[in-house]
């Protein structure tokens, strides 16, 4: 694969990591085994960071400081690819694709999974969403700033007075390219209702459960 | 082993040759045959012959008088290990019983040369009798004559000319030699145990008969023990401590370590073997690496004693008593529960920074160590290396993978990646050389 003439493809990174990827491209070239992407293993267009490859990082470490390094970085990758890739919900004994590797053939327990879950849950990422600790909703943006972009989205096309169904601002026309396009319905409802909590808008149910509304107020 | 006369200006004794750890060495056939603590020995002339000795262990062997200082006593010159020949013996006093000498401590009174008397004083508690009994035995059965004679044997045996031929040998004595020789040599072993075993036997019996009666003797001797307050004032108490001492020496000697004694400095046995075993463990140890498993050790141990083997407790008594004496090794507990024997010498940090540079090596930077694999890098028993690891690991050196084919190490990586960047891999650290080992791995 020749990376001369292509633009490296890249995610919101500061310009030094920036950097530095690019000065590792170019020592690729330079080297005579070139490798096909091997280092930087993607899932679907999502970059996956060296240490995704480390074996230990899939086994959960008993040494306390070693495991608290390690918890936080499963937070981050996580939080990034959900992000990326829209995700937010994840089974835990599902084939959640971050949970195994393939390529070095280890996959996390599932004690290590509901270990690194909770501790976002711990810190208001996260939340469970039934007592078996099964489906985990993942908040890679927290409810109250979910309800801060609704705001924004409210203001920026000047819907404050207006009346929307609650599945138009998941999928409408104007929601299209925003954050808000796909966000899952759970974490909608949940941003609405702190919303209205705050007097920003009022929802009501209209005649089939499809139709619940939201009368802005902002 | 010539007897030399002693009576010079620097005193009557030899120095000893003690081990590091405070045992005596003996010489080659010297058998050790008792021992009793709080000794003294001085000189009855006045003014005295040789500087007095106080407060120490007597080791009586088959061929001297051994006197060690105990720890308690100050450390001056004169009071270094001295051993007395006991060919220089040339009479023991009869130890008269009178009034008098029941309220003195006992004492042996034997004269040196000709010349000098010594007077043994048994300040502590212990089988005086028995000792006295042995004491001439010793002195009477003249073992170092019997090593002169075999030594001028040996000396003058080998310039012979003649071999013997034939069944019989130069001195009248059946040859041990060929098949019938071995079998005759058998035969006679096979005769001494039977007639030693029908002694015991003997013994034996009448000591079955009494069995019964002896044990529940101890038990009620015990119990008194255990029920007696164990602390308490005023010296008017000092005669039952006494006796209550007397009482556990007894019951040691039958077989029964009384739970009192733990708190104590131990009973005398348990003191001497862990000198015993201190200085016994040091080759052990150097063979096995510097760190040694408690049951390799009580192996090894008691496969040199032959017998008189001594059973787990005791290993570990003596083992425990090690940190009050100033012995070059040590009993070590790890986490898991493995109790291990090491030189105090062997550090800690020198098995790590050997773990280290086993563990960035480009290869193992890749794949990892499984504890065998450390084992034979690092010359030490599996076991041993495991615990290492385990160690490493919770110093943060290494940290664990659970892979298909068992529990493997990696150099720890974790505090070298940033969590806000993860992407990042710096120039300097081990994370970017591990980068590099793993691309070197084929497409």
């Amino acid at each position: 694969m020749s990376l001369i003439g292509k633009s490296v493809p890249f995610t919101s990174v500061s310009d030094q990591a920036l950097r530095h990827r690019f000065s590792i491209c170019c020592s690729w070239i330079e080297s005579d085994r070139i490798c096909e992407g091997q280092r930087m293993q993607k899932l679907g267009d999502f970059k996956l960071p060296q240490f995704f490859n480390y074996p230990p990082y899939f086994t959960l470490q008993p040494v306390r400081d070693t495991r608290e390094k390690q918890i936080q970085l499963w937070k981050e990758l996580i939080l990034d690819f959900c992000k990326s890739q829209k995700v937010f919900l994840i089974g835990v004994e599902e084939d959640f694709p971050l949970f195994s590797n393939s390529a070095i053939d280890r996959t996390l327990s599932h004690e290590a999974r509901e270990t690194f879950l909770s501790a976002f849950v711990g810190e208001g990422r996260a939340e469970w969403l039934d007592k078996g600790h099964r489906k985990c909703l993942i908040l890679w943006h927290r409810i109250q700033d979910w309800a801060d972009i609704i705001l924004k989205f409210v203001r920026e096309n000047g819907l404050e007075d207006s009346v929307m169904t609650v599945e138009e601002i998941r999928s409408g026309t104007e929601s299209l390219g925003t954050e808000l396009e796909g966000i899952d319905r759970t974490i909608l409802m949940r941003a609405l209702k702190l919303l209205e909590n705050k007097g920003k808008l009022a929802l009501f149910k209209g005649t089939s459960a499809d139709d619940e509304g939201v009368k802005f107020s902002v | 082993m010539a007897s030399e006369s002693r009576i010079g200006s620097d005193g009557l004794f030899n120095t000893a040759e003690v081990t590091t750890s405070g045992r005596p060495v003996l010489r080659r056939n010297e058998v050790e045959c008792f021992l009793l603590s709080s000794v003294d020995l001085d000189s009855e002339d006045d003014p005295p012959r040789f500087t007095p000795l106080r407060s120490g262990n007597l080791i009586l062997t088959t061929h001297r008088l051994i006197w060690i200082p105990s720890s308690q006593s100050n450390a001056n010159t004169s009071s270094l290990p001295s051993s007395l020949p006991l060919s220089s013996i040339t009479h023991i006093f009869s130890h008269k019983k009178s009034i008098k000498s029941m309220f003195h401590s006992p004492r042996i009174r034997f004269q040196v040369d000709s010349l000098v008397v010594v007077t043994v004083v048994f300040r502590g508690k212990g089988d005086f009798d028995g000792f006295l009994t042995k004491l001439w035995e010793c002195w009477r059965g003249r073992a170092w004559e019997e090593d002169e004679k075999s030594e001028s044997e040996a000396s003058s045996g080998s310039g012979a000319g003649t071999v013997a031929q034939g069944l019989y040998g130069n001195d009248g004595t059946v040859r041990m030699v060929g098949l019938a020789g071995i079998l005759r040599k058998e035969q006679e072993q096979w005769e001494s145990t039977d007639k030693s075993l029908q002694d015991a036997f003997q013994d034996l019996n009448a000591l079955m008969s009494k069995a019964k009666e002896m044990v529940s003797l101890a038990e009620k001797m015990r119990q008194k023990l255990l029920s007696a307050p164990s602390s308490q004032n005023g010296g008017g108490d000092d005669e039952e401590m006494g006796s209550k001492e007397e009482m556990q020496q007894w019951m040691l000697s039958v077989g029964i370590i009384s739970p009192v004694t733990k708190e104590s400095a131990g009973a005398l046995y348990h003191q001497e073997l862990s000198r015993q075993l201190a200085d016994f463990v040091r080759i052990p140890l150097e063979q096995a690496g510097g760190m040694i498993s408690l049951t390799d050790m009580y192996y090894h141990f008691n496969r040199a004693r032959g017998t008189e083997l001594i059973s787990p407790d005791d290993l570990w008594q003596a083992c425990n008593l090690w940190e009050k004496f100033d012995v070059p090794v040590m009993l070590r507990k790890f986490d898991s529960g493995v109790k291990v024997i090491q030189n105090k010498s062997h550090s800690d940090e020198e098995v790590m920074s050997r773990i280290r540079t086993l563990v960035t090596k480009t290869e193992t930077l890749r794949t990892g160590v499984t504890a065998s694999d450390a084992a034979l890098t690092l010359k030490i028993a599996p076991a041993m290396a495991k615990e290492h690891l385990l160690s490493a690991e919770t110093k943060g050196l290494l940290c664990r993978d659970m892979s298909p084919d068992g529990l493997r190490f990696y150099f720890n990586l974790f505090p070298e990646i940033d969590p806000t960047d993860l992407h990042l891999v710096k120039d300097i650290g081990t994370y970017g050389e591990w980068v590099k080992a793993t691309s070197l791995l084929s497409v």
